[in-house]
């Protein structure tokens, strides 16, 4: 501890480029961990599929409907536990950018085949006779100040052009895991059904099924792709977590991206840091040779580097988590609910925090080799 | 005593014998130093004097253990010298030499007391060891009022004086001055030069100083030219220098 009156004191010789230097970590921090946020974001729905659970789509595409009539076929098929189904509704809330996920859902076996997404029995049972009934996630709720009676007003534009479908909101629910989506709203099916255009009726979007072992996952996914083969509606069955990978795929490589921009960040935290630090360290190359003169041994040198290094790089480090501490809930609402809700957890931050420190150690390494190697001799001839 | 014919005896504290050093520039071989013996008693105060490139500032870089010979050997104390590791040599000098440069070369961020306290940092000394020690040094140059300046707000002459008082606060066997008077204007450099005379007389230092100056070198017991790579001893009086030194 004796030396650091020594490492803060060169620290502060050029205060305004130690500020340039360490806004750079910070924002470059901050950049890191948003995109950590939003990677994971992205690949939530991955994290949060049931091992047990499959989804059928139409082959084709997510937007061919299937019909409602395929359910109890399905359910009688071995190893099959419980089958519910959904619709996208893609309606927006009093303006366009009032955007949040719809479902049309089956009352009878939401409940069964979702168990994580808890809504209060009375509220549950309040939600079943009333036909307008909505229930509406927590994050949702808060995010437009709803409260259980409020009436809710839709507007679609994809079920026939009459607009605006209003709701009761009758409930609220909350995922039993952080990493659950509590950004949906729910209404009924026979509500769906009763207004729709005749077009649109007995057909659903897709089916959500739990089986009982899911060990059988795999077979009992064959057996309904195979039981619908070569029909009008031909099914694509796969597991939650396949399903929710396949539509992130739809965005394109997002990891890909986050990964390629996360890289060009660091190594260009890396240069700016480590020029800063060869400019640092050839400045007081005299300086550092009367070190050397009076007993300060070639390690110590490099420590003395090094340790300026990552002072810059931790105090960088934590102004950017700070940052994204204080920004990442903000851009959360922001986005409107077009990204899952948006969670920055521990481990974004401690992995910024350690890319910070490795960043500062190897932004040292090469002047302080440099420094480490000066022959005392002729660095004193330079002054 | 000081003797350049390598007849000194084992009372030297310095014993330089058949020291070459031969710098390679280029193609070129650059024989700086040839078969230069040298002895220096304790309490000697020597100046090296010769014109540029003549290998004053070698010698003492030398001597200083911050370079190797070509050839030949150095012993200080008892410690030959030539053949340490890097790693022994940086401790042996933090125990053993005191250098003055020309140029002060303080650490401009630190004031004059943690200038000052830089040696004592590689002890294991306690803090108020230090402090007292550092306050001992400052008060023997005469700065004790100025301890928490930087070196920016002292005068040249205050911020050698400065580096005298690091070099002379962990108690080293010997100073070795490159050009201490080269940067001040007559009167620092008086004042500069009236301490070197006191660390010798009353402090028992033995001082090594490589100087262009006459007036400079005449303050020392002994002046030594070297010429070709060679030493040759010298008087105050073949320099015709007044009596009084550095006016």
């Amino acid at each position: 501890m004796k030396f650091a009156r020594i490492i803060w004191a060169n620290l502060f010789r050029k205060r305004v480029r130690l500020l340039l230097t360490i806004g750079s970590f910070a924002v470059a921090l901050f950049l890191f961990v948003f995109l950590a946020v939003v990677s994971d974001a992205f690949n939530r729905g991955a994290d949060v599929a049931g091992a047990d659970r499959l989804v059928i789509i139409n082959r084709t595409s997510i937007i061919n409907p299937i019909p409602l009539k395929y359910r109890d076929q399905i359910l009688r098929i071995p190893g099959v536990k419980a089958i519910t189904h959904n619709n996208w509704f893609g309606g927006t809330y009093i303006e366009e950018k009032n955007f949040f996920p719809q479902f049309v859902i089956d009352p009878e076996n939401q409940r069964e085949v979702f168990p994580e997404l808890i809504v209060p029995d009375d509220q549950w049972n309040a939600f079943l006779k009333d036909r307008q009934g909505a229930i509406a996630g927590r994050q949702l709720a808060d995010r437009f100040h709803w409260k259980v009676g409020d009436r809710i007003p839709i507007k679609t534009t994809l079920y026939g052009s009459n607009g605006v479908w209003e709701f009761n909101l009758v409930g609220i629910y909350h995922g039993k895991r952080p990493q659950d989506d509590e950004t949906q709203f729910w209404f009924q099916w026979n509500y769906f059904e009763e207004k729709v255009p005749e077009s649109f009726k007995g057909n659903i979007g897709w089916y959500v099924l739990r089986v009982n072992n899911p060990d059988d996952a795999p077979k009992i996914a064959k057996t309904i792709d195979d039981m619908y083969a070569n029909s009008p509606y031909e099914t694509k069955t796969e597991t939650e977590s396949a399903f929710a990978a396949g539509w992130v795929k739809q965005f394109g490589n997002i990891q890909k991206l986050i990964v390629s921009i996360g890289i060009v960040v660091f190594f260009t935290l890396l240069l700016v840091t480590g020029n800063t630090m060869a400019i640092s360290v050839r400045e007081r190359t005299s300086e550092l040779a009367v070190f050397k003169a009076i007993g300060y041994s070639d390690l110590s040198i490099l420590f003395f580097v090094l340790a300026e290094a990552l002072t810059i790089a931790l105090i960088g480090g934590l102004l950017g988590l700070g940052l994204a501490m204080l920004a990442v809930p903000a851009l959360g609402s922001a986005l409107n609910g077009l990204l899952p809700s948006i969670i920055l957890k521990w481990s974004f931050l401690g992995f910024g925090l350690l890319v910070a420190v490795f960043t500062g150690i190897l932004s040292g390494i090469l002047p302080g080799w440099g420094a480490m190697r000066l022959r005392v001799v002729n660095a004193l001839r330079r002054v | 005593m000081v003797k350049v014919d390598g007849s000194g005896n084992q009372s030297s504290l310095i014993q330089v014998r058949d020291l070459d050093k031969t710098y390679r520039r280029g193609g070129e071989e650059i024989h700086v130093l040839q078969g230069l013996n040298l002895d220096v008693s304790p309490g000697e105060f020597v100046a090296f004097m010769g014109p540029s490139g003549s290998g004053k500032t070698t010698l003492l870089n030398l001597m200083g253990g911050l370079d190797v010979p070509t050839r030949g050997s150095i012993t200080v104390a008892g410690d030959e010298i030539t053949h340490m590791s890097s790693g022994k040599l940086t401790e042996w000098r933090a125990r053993h030499v005191g250098f003055i440069f020309q140029m002060y070369n303080l650490i401009p961020v630190l004031t004059a007391f943690q200038n000052v306290e830089l040696p004592l940092l590689l002890t294991k000394l306690s803090k108020a060891e230090r402090r007292s020690h550092v306050e001992t040094a400052l008060s023997i140059v005469g700065l004790s009022d100025r301890m928490n300046h930087f070196p920016r707000q002292l005068s040249g002459g205050q911020e050698q004086r400065v580096t005298i008082a690091r070099a002379i606060v962990s108690d080293p066997t010997f100073l070795l001055c490159d050009e201490p008077t080269g940067d001040l204007d007559r009167k620092s450099a008086s004042e500069v030069m009236a301490l070197l005379e006191e660390l010798v007389g009353s402090h028992h230092k033995t001082v090594l100083m490589v100087t262009h100056d006459p007036l400079v070198a005449a303050r020392a017991h002994t002046t030594l030219h070297l010429d070709k790579g060679v030493l040759v001893e010298g008087s105050k009086l073949q320099q015709g220098v007044p009596a009084g030194g550095v006016a």
